[in-house]
């Protein structure tokens, strides 16, 4: 996992590194387990639920193979689902005919989150046509603000209670297929004017993103859907959305923040000073940081798992992605599951080797 | 030539009355006068390319863009970037075809604006023929010019195919130059921020390493 090569700052990473420096599940994780000689992968295989035993153990999954249609089984000793947030619920709650498994708690699909992002672009111009230059190593999110307001909130000065960080971009990044300077500046124009426009542009635009912690709430959750099934006749989920004041207000402070950041750099936000600010929170699901659906706790009556990330009623079962989070810090999530992941798998090899399991 | 002549060239009221019109076309399936019949573009998302594969033109999806679209395209492409001082020609890189591949592919985005270049084009030859006797890609430099900055003044049709064309011109590496692009290219070591011209011009200091 660590025989990566250092950046090199060329190629595009967002289209994968053609030195295959950048961090990927295919390119870091899945060649150093395939060494050992101990994974199968089997691909197009869907699984529908996970097989549980008359002793109550899960004993595998039942996956429709993608290829034929037909359904198929893997055995073994423990079952660990990280299908992604939503699809492990999924999982969960179509296991055992429809009846859903590890749910004794009745918490199975409650508590989901996302990260609570509101944005604001701006134009800078202090940038304008500057010399041609190689900036690709201020690009991608090498800009970061963590939160600073901690006093503040503590002191009851703040009308929403978690934190958010900021990421900024923009800079002069490769154009890939999209006009590479907004439209609006290009308006009306044609021939050499137009490019020198575009010249002058490039790069002064900055993109600021406000992503924070959502508290969980009740309002927030999923369930199997009563009607609608997928292709395979598996029923899908059905997701229910509230967001509390807290996030409603940290999208109005992170607005008025923005705004601030590009007037004292000398240039504008781009926005209608008459919109709602409120209405600048994305939609739920919209930053693609789904996480939830099967708390971590340590009452079994008010959690789903454990904090080894084994479900409380079948403990050879363990859910090894954002499932589990019982809040969802403003931090992006992947490394805290990878984290979480680690440290489970680190404990099930220990429980295996005692017989535990 | 000065501007007082091209604008003697078309009278007033038929500019005016092209503007509207042109306006008025966004978005709309006109009947067919001129050329081919527009082809439907393709249904559905179909399966996930096969990344280790290189695929033919019109081999992902049907390319739909028929002959007198294409001409249109070129020609008009060709006005909004000349070869000059600052770079090539869009369709010495190929523009058209990015714009064919574009508004012929299946997803939302695309297919919303196919339904602004398709009719946007017819028009733009229903337009020139009315006023000249033409299609766009047959008029002189001067007649392309005059149609320009009629639809410069503003027209949807001719931002989306600014903004598509934009996209494909400065995405092939032969445009990075006109663009100021100079990046993707290994530093040798870290990146140790802006070069000081920039640093000055920009009126800013360099506080880290
Ligand atoms: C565009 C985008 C950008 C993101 N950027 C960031 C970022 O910068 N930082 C960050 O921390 N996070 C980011 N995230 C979130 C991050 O990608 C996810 O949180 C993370 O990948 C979740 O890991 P996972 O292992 O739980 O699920 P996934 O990575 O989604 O893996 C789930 C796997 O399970 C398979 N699967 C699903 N259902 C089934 C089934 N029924 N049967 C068999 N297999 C199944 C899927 O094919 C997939 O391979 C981003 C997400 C997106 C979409």
């Amino acid at each position: 996992m660590s025989s990566r090569a250092a950046c090199f700052w060329a190629t595009e990473c967002g289209r994968g590194c053609s030195i295959r420096a950048n961090y990927q599940s295919t390119t870091v994780h899945i060649p150093p387990a395939d060494a050992t000689g101990n994974l199968d992968i089997i691909a197009d295989a869907h699984v529908r639920e996970v097989i549980v035993g008359k002793d109550g153990k899960a004993k595998g999954v039942l996956f429709i193979d993608k290829t034929t249609g037909k359904e198929e089984r893997v055995k073994g000793k423990a079952v660990v689902l990280a299908a992604s947030s939503g699809e492990t619920v999924r999982i969960l709650l179509n296991s055992a005919s429809g009846k859903g498994i590890s749910n004794s708690s009745g918490l199975v699909g409650k508590y989901i989150m996302d990260t609570v992002g509101s944005d604001m672009s701006g134009q800078i111009p202090a940038l304008e046509n500057l010399p041609a230059h190689n900036d690709d190593g201020a690009g991608g999110c090498h800009f970061y603000s963590p939160w600073w307001l901690y006093k503040e909130q503590k002191a009851g000065k703040m009308d929403f209670a978690r934190g958010y960080h900021v990421e900024i971009s923009g800079t002069r990044g490769m154009p890939k297929g999209n006009n590479p300077v907004p439209g609006h500046v290009l308006q009306g124009l044609y021939g050499t004017e137009l490019k020198e426009a575009a010249r002058r542009y490039y790069g002064s635009f900055i993109h600021i993103a406000c992503r924070g912690e959502m508290i969980p709430n009740e309002g927030s959750f999923a369930e199997l859907d009563p009607e609608v099934k997928d292709k395979w006749g598996i029923p899908v989920m059905k997701w229910h959305w509230k967001w509390s004041d807290h996030e409603w207000n940290m999208a109005v402070h992170a607005q008025k923040t923005f705004a601030e950041i590009f007037e004292s750099a000398g240039g504008k936000g781009l926005f209608d000073p008459k919109r709602d600010p409120k209405k600048t929170l994305l939609k739920g699901g919209q930053v693609i940081h789904e996480v939830g659906g099967a708390i971590m706790g340590a009452d079994s009556k008010k959690s789903v798992c454990n904090q080894w990330n084994q479900t409380w009623d079948i403990k050879n079962l363990l859910l090894c992605d954002g499932a589990p989070f019982a809040s969802n810090a403003d931090k992006n999530p992947t490394e805290t599951i990878m984290a979480l992941a680690w440290r489970a798998a680190d404990r099930l090899i220990e429980q295996a080797r005692k017989g535990n399991l | 030539m000065n501007s007082q002549d091209q604008e003697n060239r078309l009278p007033r009221r038929r500019v005016l009355q092209w503007f509207a019109a042109v306006a008025a076309a966004e978005g709309m399936a006109l009947p067919s006068t001129l050329g081919q019949e527009a082809k439907p573009a393709a249904n559905g998302y179909g399966q996930d390319p096969v990344m280790a594969k290189s695929y033919e033109k019109g081999e992902a999806w049907p390319l739909t863009m028929t002959e007198t679209e294409k001409k249109a395209t070129v020609a008009l492409a060709d006005m909004i970037f000349p070869a000059d001082d600052l770079g090539p020609a869009a369709s010495e890189v190929r523009v058209a075809d990015f714009i064919d591949e574009w508004i012929s592919a299946p997803y939302p985005r695309q297919k919303g604006d196919r339904g602004a270049i398709v009719p946007g084009l017819k028009k733009l030859d229903e337009e020139c023929q009315n006023n000249f006797g033409k299609n766009f890609a047959d008029l002189s430099e001067e007649e392309k010019k005059k149609a320009c900055d009629i639809m410069a003044k503003g027209n949807h049709f001719f931002n989306v195919f600014v903004n598509l064309a934009s996209g494909a011109y400065y995405s092939d590496p032969r445009c990075w130059k006109a663009l100021g692009y100079e990046g993707n290219a290994p530093y040798g070591g870290p990146f140790k921020g802006p070069p000081e011209e920039v640093l000055k011009q920009a009126g800013v200091e360099q506080t880290v390493d």
